[in-house]
C-alpha cells in the first residue's frame, strides 16, 4: 500500500499543539488548504448527520454502506473516462441507490425488505469497480486516499459545490422530514394515512447516496460511516426525542469532523482515522452512559425517561 | 343501536382476490355509528384483508364497498387505524408520545421543528399538547408515554398505538388483532376503553380470531371462513349450527351459569387460505 498521505509544509514549520488556545486556531487555520478543509467538513458533516440520523432511525446503514462503496465504481470509472471524480461519485451513488429501491422486494420495512439486495448491489459495485481499476491503471496509486479519505486537494470551488448540492439535499429532507419519519417507524399506518412509502423510501435512498457520495470525499469510501452513522448512532442513544437527536446528530458529525481534522493536523497522521477515532469514542461513552443510566433507574425503581 | 342515521360502511357483494385467488366473496354487511364488530375466522382467511380494502390499500374485486360515504380510500383521514401486531424492537428510539403525534400530522410534508411551532403558533401547539395528553391519558399510557417505544412491553406498546388511532378522532376505527399477545387484565383494559369509544359514536370494527374476549360488546359479526362471509347480530351468527357449518368441524356455543356465552372448539389454527 502507498504511504498514507503527508501533509504540505510540514518540513517548514511542523504545527505543535500548545496550551494557548489561540494560538493553536491560528495554526490550525493559517493555511488556506486548512481553511477548505474546514469548511468541507463542515458541510459534509451537516449532510451526512441529518441524512444519517434517519438512516440509523430505518436500520439502513448497511445501504449506506453499500452506497460508500458504489463511489468506487463511481471514481474510478470517472477516472477512466476522464471526468471528475466528483461526477462519477454522483452518477454511481444515486444510480445505486434506485437500483437497491427498485430490486429490493416489496415488502413495507425497510428492516425486513432489502438486506440481500443492497448485498448484491454491492458485490456489483466492487466488481465494477475493479473492472475500471484494471482499465485504467493510473487510479491505483491514488487509491489509499480514496479508501480512508483526503482533506488536502479541497479547493474554494469543490466546498461551493459541496455546499450547493448540501443545500439541494437538505432543502429536500426538510421537505421529506415528518412524511419519512412516520413512513420509517410505522409504514404500514403512514400507508394508510397517505403517505407514498415507496416513493418516500426511494427519495430518501437518492439523498443517502448524495449524502455518501459528499462525505466520502473526506473521509474516503471505507471511512464514511463514521460520519454518516457513528454521530446519529450516539445521538438516537442519548435522545429519544426525534428534534434533539436530530440536531444532536449535525451538532456530533460537526464537532467530530472538526477534531479529527485539527488531530490530523496536529498529530501528522491521517484524518480518516481521527475523525472515525472521535466518533467511535464518543459512541462508546454515550452506550456506557446510557447502560448506567438504566442500571440507576432500575435501582431507583423508576424507568429510565430521555 | 342500530339506528342507522347515516351507515358507516356498506359492503353489498363484497368480494376479495389475492394473487388472482378469491380470497372470499359475497359479504353483505352495514355497519352504523356506535356499533362493535368483530371480524372473525381462521388465520389466512381475510380479515386483515377485509381491512385493508375498507382503507383502499387492497382492491376490491367484486361487488361494491362504501365508506363513511364514499369510495375507500378517500376518508381516510377520518379512519383509525391499528394493523396487525406490531412490534418495536429495543433498537427503536422514539418516545410514545412521538408515535402517538404521527397520528395528528405524520402524514403532512415538511419536518417540525417543536420550537419553531411554539414561536409561531402558540395556540395550535398547545391545543396539539392537550389531545396528545387528552388521549393518552385515555388510554392509561400516561405514566410510560414518555420512554422509548422499544423498551416497552408488548402491552404498553398496544395502548400507545391505539391512542395514535385515535387522536384525529375518527368516524370509524380499524383495529386488526388488538387483543393479541396481551395478558387478560389488559385485553379487559383494552376492551373497555374500545367499549367507550364506540358509546361516543364511532364505529369499531375489531379483526379477532379468538371471539370469547369480545362476546359481550359485540353489536355485529363479520364470520370470514373457508371463502365464505357471513356477518349479522352475535346472537344470530354464533350458534352452534351456524359455526359447525362455517368451520365444517363441530363447534359448540355455550351459555354459562353467569349467562356468558362462550365458542368451544372454534378451530383457529386452521388455514383455509394461505395468503396474508
Amino acid at each position: 500500500m502507498p504511504p498514507i498521505e503527508r501533509w504540505p509544509g510540514l518540513a517548514v514549520a511542523a504545527p505543535r499543539l500548545t496550551w494557548n488556545l489561540q494560538r493553536d486556531l491560528h495554526q490550525l487555520l493559517q493555511y488556506p488548504f486548512m481553511r477548505h478543509a474546514f469548511a468541507a467538513g463542515a458541510v459534509a458533516a451537516v449532510m451526512c448527520g441529518a441524512i444519517g440520523w434517519f438512516a440509523v432511525l430505518r436500520g439502513e446503514t448497511y445501504a449506506a454502506h453499500t452506497l460508500a462503496t458504489v463511489a468506487f465504481p463511481g471514481a474510478s470509472g470517472a477516472a477512466y473516462l476522464g471526468l471528475a471524480p466528483l461526477v462519477g461519485y454522483f452518477a454511481f451513488a444515486v444510480a445505486g441507490a434506485g437500483l437497491i429501491a427498485w430490486l429490493s422486494p416489496p415488502g413495507r420495512v425497510p428492516r425486513e425488505r432489502h438486506s440481500a439486495t443492497v448485498g448484491a448491489v454491492q458485490a456489483m459495485a466492487l466488481a465494477l469497480g475493479f473492472w475500471f481499476v484494471t482499465l485504467y491503471r493510473g487510479f491505483l496509486s491514488s487509491l489509499s486516499g480514496f479508501l480512508f479519505g483526503s482533506f488536502l486537494g479541497v479547493t474554494t470551488d469543490d466546498v461551493l459545490v459541496l455546499a450547493a448540492t448540501a443545500a439541494v439535499a437538505l432543502g429536500l429532507l426538510a421537505l421529506l422530514g415528518r412524511p419519512l419519519f412516520f413512513a420509517s417507524v410505522d409504514p404500514r399506518v403512514a400507508e394508510a394515512a397517505g403517505v407514498p412509502v415507496r416513493a418516500v423510501s426511494l427519495l430518501y435512498l437518492l439523498l443517502l447516496g448524495g449524502a455518501v457520495a459528499e462525505a466520502s470525499q473526506f473521509t474516503g469510501v471505507l471511512l464514511v460511516l463514521a460520519l454518516l452513522v457513528v454521530p446519529a448512532a450516539t445521538a438516537s442513544t442519548l435522545t429519544a426525542r426525534p428534534a434533539a437527536g436530530l440536531g444532536l446528530s449535525l451538532a456530533l458529525a460537526v464537532g467530530t469532523a472538526w477534531a479529527g481534522l485539527a488531530a490530523a493536523y496536529f498529530t501528522n497522521r491521517p484524518a480518516g482515522f481521527w475523525i472515525t477515532s472521535v466518533g467511535f469514542a464518543g459512541y462508546v461513552l454515550a452506550r456506557g452512559a446510557s447502560a448506567a443510566r438504566a442500571r440507576q433507574g432500575r435501582r431507583g425503581g423508576r424507568s429510565a425517561v430521555a | 343501536m342500530t339506528s342507522a342515521d347515516s351507515p358507516t360502511v356498506v359492503a353489498a357483494g363484497v368480494s376479495a382476490r389475492v394473487a388472482g385467488r378469491v380470497l372470499f366473496g359475497g359479504l353483505d354487511v352495514t355497519m352504523a355509528g356506535g356499533q362493535v364488530v368483530a371480524v372473525l375466522g381462521p388465520n389466512g382467511a381475510g380479515k386483515s384483508t377485509f381491512l385493508r380494502m375498507l382503507l383502499g390499500l387492497h382492491p376490491v374485486a367484486g361487488g361494491s364497498l362504501e365508506v363513511l360515504g364514499d369510495r375507500p380510500g378517500r376518508r381516510n383521514h377520518d379512519i383509525g387505524y391499528l394493523p396487525q401486531r406490531r412490534s418495536f424492537d429495543p433498537s427503536v428510539r422514539i418516545r410514545g408520545v412521538d408515535l402517538v403525534r404521527l397520528g395528528i400530522d405524520g402524514h403532512r410534508w415538511g419536518t417540525p421543528v417543536p420550537f419553531l411551532e411554539r414561536l409561531l403558533d402558540g395556540d395550535r401547539a398547545d391545543r396539539r399538547r392537550r389531545r396528545l395528553d387528552e388521549v393518552i391519558e385515555r388510554v392509561g399510557a400516561a405514566r410510560y408515554a414518555g420512554r422509548p417505544i422499544g423498551e416497552m412491553s408488548g402491552g404498553e406498546q398496544q395502548r400507545l398505538l391505539i391512542a395514535q388511532a385515535l387522536v384525529r378522532r375518527p368516524r370509524l376505527l380499524l383495529l386488526d388483532e388488538p387483543l393479541d399477545s396481551l395478558d387478560l387484565p389488559n385485553q379487559q383494559g383494552v376492551a373497555a376503553v374500545l367499549r367507550r369509544i364506540a358509546a361516543e359514536g364511532v364505529t369499531v370494527v375489531i379483526v379477532a380470531h379468538d371471539v370469547n374476549p369480545l362476546l359481550g360488546y359485540l353489536d355485529q359479526v363479520v364470520y370470514i371462513v373457508g371463502g365464505e362471509a357471513l356477518a349479522g347480530r352475535p346472537e344470530a351468527v354464533i350458534t352452534t349450527g351456524t359455526l359447525s357449518r362455517l368451520y365444517g368441524a363441530p363447534v359448540e356455543v355455550v351459555r354459562t351459569p353467569g349467562g356468558r356465552l362462550v365458542v368451544v372448539g372454534q378451530p383457529e389454527a386452521a388455514s383455509f387460505h394461505a395468503a396474508h
